[in-house]
This record gives structure tokens, sequence and C-alpha cells, in this order.
């Protein structure tokens, strides 16, 4: 048996070694990658991916999914806009698209929970409808937003984006949240094993339930913080977000058999390892068509690593017991 | 039946005893039918695990219920942390959790960092850790359930130390274990279970070692097991040699041909972990089998069946049956390759036909070969619709592991009547069982195991219960050196 330690050191290192890596090859291939000006511009596109993801690794730390991610993004935006064009101040439409991602995610919850109907199943649901929604409230097309939204895209304190700001802000108290706090501690239990969560008197329903909440609540406000970027929201907002969160959470180190991982280094460096490969790719011109064939490539020798660990860790417990 | 405090009970019965059921009521997961309960000269009468838990009964069970992604302070009070207030949030207060985890840990002298992970904890330790969860509750009784089954013998020696040292502190234990030795270090009081009833119980001086297994296991052994009519033969058809896999080691054995070979030992002996290494269930890592005139490296079971060897497992509803499909579909789920066309299609008439004669054979008791759900039938029926399935192969070798478990007297007979024909036929048999008296009555060689090895082989002469269980019980150390 290789040592367990020694692997694991390895593998936390091996995300990070691997985002030096894309910097180093992209910095040799254009010499704009390496500038101040691209890393903030790293930073800020991968903001939004950040924020959802941060939401998703909750629910993938139950061992739980959320595939309806993108599909809340994309309704956040529609009903924001659409407030804010009707006349909305933005300041009195951002709570209230929240507080809608918090009713989705609460939706999600509530049938995983009330139904025990796997979490796959429920998000799949929305992920149809609420694509579907949103295409109904914005008619098929995009919805242009008013400058105040651009404003807010753009605006910096201290020379720092307000998007970046909110995105430290969300993985901060995200991982606060996961280190110190009760609910937090229970999270990882859940995802060990809901059984003996039962058994050990954790309130397993409310659990859940807050996960696909906090879930829902950081896709729409991820949602928001992307199109503040945009100036617009298209049909296709939010297409494939939810994969690209869940890449962002499992590159990171957090596993899909649930029980493991982080928001921070962890979520935060993949989205931002997804985001360089991206704005690498741009930056030398590549061509578009090799964009996902690249990004796929990686997100399956970090998933395949993955599982080959889990599945050893598996077949090593069943020699303790 | 009662326990004192500052007094440790030993439960002892075989398997199937009634210990677990008992152990169920006393936690509120079971309610009595009639009978009452008292603690501390009140009647206790828990509805749940949550009622039994808050009025003083804490379980050690042999299964832990810890989370090894946390750490052991995280462990212990995954429900109950200490939490202080800072900016508006609720946090938990590391210090004082870990100060209390501390605390805990000292009483069960478990000398680690409380923010160790308890996946890197041996699986002593990690006992140790679900004894302090115990005693966090402030426990009148701690009921420990084979404790030991898991723990090397110093490890064992350790955790009976703390028994010694809580029943210094008042608290009241039942300890319940098959391995008498262990019982008659531990206890004050010792109580036999044998069928759902309370055999004896007494003080430990009442008791010897003789005397404690003649209560356990002194029923009559009634004629129930059917004769053969052919003797095995000295040809051996099936030979391991070698076997080693994460569980079992050194493991060497022969079955001749028409011969029914035991293995006996206790629960976590390793029999069952043997036989899915050379099944290729599980992974192995060295060593052969040689079975009729091929010796083969690699073992699965696709390849096994195709060879005329099948496999009776332990949890038939885990791993036997599609309770939710026909008895029908069940039957012939392992025939298939049999009843083919030129075309590769299944040739359902015949099979059909074939699945019922089977079904007649073993004599299940059904209403709809094809349309009555497996999980409608009783558990012996269920058995015999497992058996038809590996009957209808025409199967060389048969591996039964715990081919009677949870069947009640009537079908038992049958099935051992069907297993004897298959034998006088020209087959052969593994069987394992924790129930030495279907051993004795049915097999040609008896193999005790333990720990993962071979401890002892008896054959039929030297068949004797008591010798059995003692080698499978404490007395199997010094005959495992031996071994070595």
């Amino acid at each position: 048996m290789s040592n367990p330690v020694i692997f694991k050191r390895l593998r936390g290192q091996s995300i990070v070694i691997l985002l030096a890596l894309v910097i180093l090859v992209f910095s040799l291939l254009s010499p704009g990658y390496f500038t101040t000006q691209n890393f903030l511009n790293i930073l800020l596109q991968a903001s939004g991916l950040t924020i959802v993801a941060t939401g998703m690794t909750f629910v993938l730390l139950t061992a739980g999914i959320d595939l309806s991610v993108g599909s809340i993004m994309f309704v956040a935006g529609v009903i924001s806009g659409k407030l804010v064009v009707g006349g909305l101040s933005v300041w009195l439409a951002v709570p209230v698209t929240l507080v809608l991602g918090i009713i989705l995610g609460l939706m999600n919850g509530w049938f995983v929970v009330r139904f025990k109907i796997v979490p796959f199943i429920v998000t799949l649901a929305t992920f149809f409808a609420g694509r579907g929604l949103g295409l109904l409230i914005s008619e098929t097309r995009a919805v242009n937003l008013p400058d105040e939204f651009l404003q807010i895209g753009s605006a910096r304190i201290l020379g720092i984006p307000l998007p970046v700001i909110i995105m430290i802000m969300v993985v901060a108290v995200a991982q606060l949240v996961l280190d110190r706090t009760v609910f937090g501690r229970q999270v990882y239990a859940v995802g060990n094993s809901q059984e003996r969560s039962v058994k050990a008197g954790i309130n397993l329903n409310r659990v859940l339930l807050r996960v696909y909440i906090i879930c829902g609540c950081c896709a729409a406000l991820g949602g928001l913080v992307a199109i503040a970027q945009l100036g617009a929201v298209s049909p296709t907002f939010g297409f494939q977000s939810e994969f690209m969160a869940i890449a962002a959470a499992v590159l990171g180190g957090t596993s899909l058999f649930g029980g493991k991982g982080r928001v921070f280094p962890g979520t935060l460096v993949g989205a931002l390892l997804i985001q360089s490969i991206q704005s690498g790719l741009v930056i030398v011109n590549a061509d578009p068509y090799l964009y996902p064939l690249i990004t796929g490539t990686i997100i399956f020798l970090i998933v395949l690593v993955d599982s080959q660990r889990h599945y050893r860790r598996k077949q090593m417990k069943g020699i303790s017991t | 039946m009662a326990v004192n405090g500052g007094q440790v009970l030993a439960l002892v019965g075989e398997n199937g005893a009634g210990k677990s059921t008992l152990m169920n009521v006393l936690g509120g997961i079971h309610q009595p039918s009639s009978g009452e309960m008292h603690l501390n000269n009140e009647p206790y009468a828990p509805q749940n695990a949550e009622d039994a838990y808050n009025s003083g009964v804490a379980f050690i069970h042999q299964e832990l219920n810890l989370f090894p992604n946390l750490s052991i302070s995280e462990n212990l009070f995954i429900n109950s942390f200490p939490t202080t207030k800072r900016a508006g949030l609720t946090l938990i207060d590391r210090s004082s959790t870990n100060q209390k985890a501390r605390e805990l840990l000292t009483r069960v002298d478990l000398k680690v960092a409380p923010d160790t992970r308890v996946e890197d904890l041996s699986t002593a330790q990690q006992q140790l850790v679900e004894i302090a969860k115990a005693m966090a509750g402030k426990p009148r009784i701690i009921i420990f359930d084979e404790p030991t089954t898991a723990l090397s013998r110093h490890e064992s020696q350790a955790l009976f130390q703390l028994i010694g040292d809580l029943r210094s502190q008042g608290i009241a234990m039942i300890y319940i274990s098959h391995n008498l030795g262990d019982i008659m270090q531990l206890a004050d009081n010792i109580a036999v279970l044998r069928d759902g009833t309370l055999v004896s119980a007494g003080p430990k001086d009442q008791y010897s070692m003789n005397r404690l297994i003649r209560d356990m296991v002194g029923r009559d052994l009634d004629s129930y097991f059917p004769a053969r009519s052919k003797k095995a033969s000295d040809q051996a058809v099936w030979e391991v040699r070698k076997l080693k896999s994460d569980r079992v080691t050194n493991i060497s054995f022969k079955v001749n041909e028409c011969e029914i070979l035991g293995f006996y030992g206790l629960v976590g002996a390793g029999r069952s972990e043997m036989v899915r290494a050379i099944l290729g269930l599980d992974p192995v890592l060295s060593g052969t089998v040689r079975w009729k005139d091929s010796t083969y490296h690699k073992f699965s079971p696709a390849q096994w069946i195709k060879n005329g060897v099948v496999y009776l497992a332990e949890d038939r509803r885990e791993e036997g049956l599609l309770t939710g499909k026909s008895i029908q579909k069940n039957i012939q789920l392992a025939s298939f390759p049999r009843y083919l066309n030129p075309l590769k299609l299944v040739k359902y008439a015949p099979l059909d036909q074939e699945s019922k004669v089977y079904a007649d054979i073993t004599k299940i008791n059904y209403q709809n070969l094809n349309r009555q759900q497996v999980q409608t039938l009783s558990g012996g029926n269920q058995q015999k619709v497992v058996l038809s399935r590996l009957l209808m192969t025409h199967p060389g070798m048969l591996i039964l592991d715990e081919p009677t478990k949870g069947i009640d007297i009537g079908a038992r007979q049958e099935i051992y009547g069907l297993i004897n024909k298959l034998v006088d036929q020209g087959a052969s048999a593994i069987i394992i069982s924790s129930e030495i008296e279907e051993l004795l009555g049915m097999c040609d060689r008896i193999i005790v195991m333990g720990q993962g090895q071979i401890y002892r082989e008896f054959s039929k002469q030297e068949f004797d219960k008591n010798t059995i269980l003692e080698a499978a019980l404490g007395s199997g150390i010094s005959n495992m050196d031996r071994g070595d």
C-alpha cells in the first residue's frame, strides 16, 4: 500500500503544480499572458464561476449533486434584468434575485429530503424547468441590461474589481462556515455516511436542505456577478455552467463521493485553473474548438485520479472492518 | 436477569440464540411483546434509540459509528459542539471542544491528540473513541456487542483493563461475546441464552468452561440430517494452495469427490472472506486453485460458473436474489448460456419448462412461478429459489455460505437433503456455517478458521462439539502458534 499521507500531500499540490504549469506554458507562448492586467482579468472572469462552484462544493460534500445551477444563474439573470429594465432599483433587484435563488435551492432540497429522490434526478428536472422558465420570461431574446449593472461590474475598491471582492468574501465565509460551525462539520459527517449521521443524532434533513439552499443562493449570486460584467443575458447564459462548477470543485480536491473537500484553497484554485486555461487559449489565439477539448482532458485526468483514490480507500476500509 | 452497578454481566449464546434481539429491546429499537424492564428501580420502556440514550443506556456496537473523515473531537461532539458567538456567527469553540475531548480521552486512556483524524487511528483506538463517545452521555449501563472481534490479543487486553476501570467507576456493563475465554476473564455474572430463552444465569464461579459450552449448545442432535448413500472418494478434485488475500493468509485445503467439507469459526474468522477471494470477488494476492484437471491463478465468478463451480452467498437479499423479479426469472438467471439458439437468442420455452422442474425438485412453495415475486416468499423458500438456480447449472462444486441462515427447521431438512442428493450424484461441496451441529451433521471433514488462517482440521472420527468449539474460541490462539 502506498503511504496515504504522501499521496494526500502530492495530490494537495498537484492542482497548484498544474496551475503553475499552465501559467508557465502560456507565458512562454505569449508575452501578454504574464501581466498584472491579465491576472486581474482571470480573477475577474473567474469570479462568477468561483461563487457558483462554492455553493456546489457544499452539495458535493454531502455526496449530492446540483445540476440546476446553470439554469438558476439564467433565471436569476433574466428576472433581475427584467426587474431593472422595468424600473426597479438595482439595490432592490439584487436581494430579490438572491431570494429567488434561495427558493429554487429550497425546492431542490425539499424534493431530495421529503421524497427521497436522488439529487441527480431532482436537479436534472429543475435544470430543464429552470432553463424553460427563463426562456419563457425572456421570450428567448437577450435581455439587455441598463448601465447601472455594468457600473457594478466594473466598480473598483482600492483598485480591485468589485466582483473579485465579492468572490473573495464568499469563499472566505464559506470556508469559515465549513470549518468552524456545527453545520459545517455536520456537512462532512453527512457526506461520509447518511446512515451514521442519523444514528449520531444529526438532523440529516436540515443539513441537506441547507446545502441546496446555499447552492441555489450562490448560483443566483454568481449569475449576477457574471452578467454585471457581460451587460446582457443571452438565451444561452449559464449553459453548461453546472459542469464547470462541478469541475472546479472536483479539480480543487472535492470528492464526488462526499465528505472530502474544501472551498479554500480547493474550489477557488480549481476555478482559477479553468479560467487560466481559457484565457490562455484566447490569448494565444487557439482554435476555439480546442477549448472544450483541452478543458475536458484536464478534468478527466483529475477525476480519474480522484476515483482511483476512492477505490483504493474503499479497499483499505474493507480490510479494517 | 439483573445487572448491578460496577459489575459486568456476560451474555453468551450461539448465533441466533436471541442476544441481538434482547439488546435491541434494551436499546429501544424493538418493543417487547410482554414483560417489563427496570432501571434504577424505575420502570424502563424505551420507545426508540434516543430514549435509551437519555436514560443512560449506551451501546458499543461491533460496527463502529464513526466518521473517519472527521477528527476525534468532532466525532465526539458532532451533535453537541460547545459554541461561542463571534460577530453574530455561532462558531464552534475549538479550544473548549478539544479540552472536553481530552478529558474524555483520558478516561478511556487514549493518548492521542483530539484533533487527530479518526481514519488515522487503529481499529482499537477507534473503538476507544466510540467508548469515549458513550462516556460523554454519562451512561449508567454500557452494552458491549462483540467488541474484540476486530482487535488483536494485545488490544483486547487493553480494552479489558478499561472495562475494569469503568467497573470501578460504578458503571454497569453487559458484555456480549462468543469468546468464552474473554468471558471467564471479565464477567462477574453470566447469563446463557439459547433459542430465545434464558437457559441459566448466575455468578461466574458457578460456571466452568465446559458448563458454559454445554449450556450454549446443549440441544439434542436429532437425525434431521438425511443420510448419504455414497461415501466420499479419496480423489481430490479441488485443491486450494497457499491462498493469500488482504484478509486471509496461508489457506491450503483439498476437497475430494463426493465430499462435503465444512468451515467453522467465529464471526470475523475470515471464512466468507476466503471464499470471496477464491471466487474472485475480492482481490487475491497469491495462491492457486486446482479444479479437476485445470489449475487457476486468476479467479472470476463467471469463469467458475462456466466450469461448474457455484456459490451461494451468505446474504441472499444482497448478493443472491432479484427480489422484485419473478421466481422463474431468478431460477433461470445463471442458465441462459445453455439455452441459446443459433442466433444467440434465448430459447425461453425449454428454459421455462426446466425451471419448473427445478422449482419442484427443491419444493418451492409457490402460487405462480412466472408472476410471483421472490420477495413474497418466506426466507426458506427464497433460499430454495437460489438453490434451484444453482442446481439448474448442474454444478460439480457447491460453495455454500451459511446455507440455512434464518431458515426454519422443516425447510432446513429439505435443503440438507438437496445438498446430499447432489453430492451423491458426484458433486462436492464446501459449507460455511456458524452452527456447529449443522457442520457435524453434514460434513465429512471440518476446518476451523480464525483470524484469517486455518487453525485446525478435524476428520469425521475426531468430530466433537466441545473440541471444535474450543479450537475456534480463545484456546485457538495456541493452535494458531502451532499452525505456524
